[in-house]
């Protein structure tokens, strides 16, 4: 029980972790928090799967510091993002963008899902007689 | 019949998918195609490392067919690909500039340049990344061609070896200068 309960607030406890250093952190506290939202759009390009910000990568630090340094100088979070992808491509974001390419990404499930309601659909229209012709002789049957 | 052809599509469908799915499994995903590829040398300006007395900067490419090469003390395959480089310098193949990358001691890259020789006409020291990042890096060693106008025309990641170089780099470099 107590290896249980030890587990359950280690796990929970995890999401509180964060690859940032208490160095990197910036003064003051609403560009900082700018530079998380940032941070945690971008991927890490070394192990791919995580944002910047979750990353212990040392590029993936790099990239958090770079971040900051140009929300500093004053670039927007747009122009912070721009240059960032001007440089690994749509690739980093982890929220790809709707366009051209990534056209079937985004609207190829919900396509492919409507498809499969029209089968659906059709199948059940054709089973119908079928069925009504099954309580029909059921019907006769149980006279 | 039509009726009976509709049956195999869900089959044909399972392959198309099967053919694409089995062509994405040949796929390196570390292997990031570069944005950079027919653009400009991305801006950047980096220092000397320790002792020498020129940097490296987008300025530096103007003329000449030049190689940019991402290295570091630290990084076993630049090591690997080390002597490759130093042969190229020797034979006086293309020029190589490097980008001393991430050194967490600044002696480490000079002190590895000396103990093996150094192989490039100019070096720009890179401890927080901003050319690595420039360039859209992501591990060392990684190689680019730069063509007279200072256009990147090629990223090659990981060691440059004989082979690779005959099959890649150097055809690369051949069709640069013959134009």
């Amino acid at each position: 029980m107590k290896f249980l309960i030890l587990s359950i607030t280690l796990l929970l406890s995890s999401n509180f972790v964060h690859a940032v250093d208490p160095g990197e952190i910036l003064k003051d506290s609403s560009l900082e928090i700018r530079a998380r939202a940032i941070s945690k759009d971008l991927r890490c390009v070394v192990c791919q799967n995580q944002s910047i910000d979750d990353s212990d990568a040392e590029l993936a630090r790099d990239l958090r510091i770079l971040v900051r340094d140009r929300i500093l100088e004053g670039d927007s979070d747009q122009a912070v993002i721009d240059y960032v992808v001007s440089r690994y491509g749509d690739f980093v974001l982890l929220n790809p963008p709707v366009k051209g390419v990534t056209f079937v990404l985004w609207f190829g499930p919900i396509v492919i899902t409507l498809i499969g309601f029209i089968c659906l659909i059709l199948f059940f229209r054709r089973q119908k007689p079928l069925i009504q012709d099954l309580k029909k002789n059921n019907a006769e049957v149980k006279k | 019949m039509m009726k009976r052809l509709a049956y195999f599509l869900p089959l044909v469908l399972l392959a198309i998918l099967a053919a694409y799915f089995s062509a994405g499994l040949g796929r390196d995903p570390q292997t990031l195609d570069s944005v950079l590829i027919n653009k400009k040398v991305p801006e950047f300006s980096l220092p000397p490392i320790r002792g020498f007395n020129a940097g490296l900067s987008n300025n530096d490419f103007l003329n000449k067919v030049v190689l940019v090469n991402i290295f570091g003390s630290w990084c076993v395959s630049c090591r690997i690909e080390h002597p490759f480089l130093m042969e190229l310098k020797k034979k006086g193949v293309i020029p190589i500039y490097g980008i001393n990358w991430r050194e967490q001691n600044q002696d480490d890259g000079p002190r590895w340049l000396k103990k093996f020789g150094n192989p490039y006409s100019l070096i720009g020291d890179d401890p927080k990344s901003r050319g690595a990042i420039a360039f859209g890096v992501t591990g060392a060693p990684e190689t680019f061609l730069v063509d007279q106008r200072g256009i990147v025309r090629l990223k090659h990641m990981g060691p440059i070896t004989q082979q690779n170089w005959n099959d890649t780099l150097k055809p690369a470099i051949d069709k640069l200068r013959n134009r």
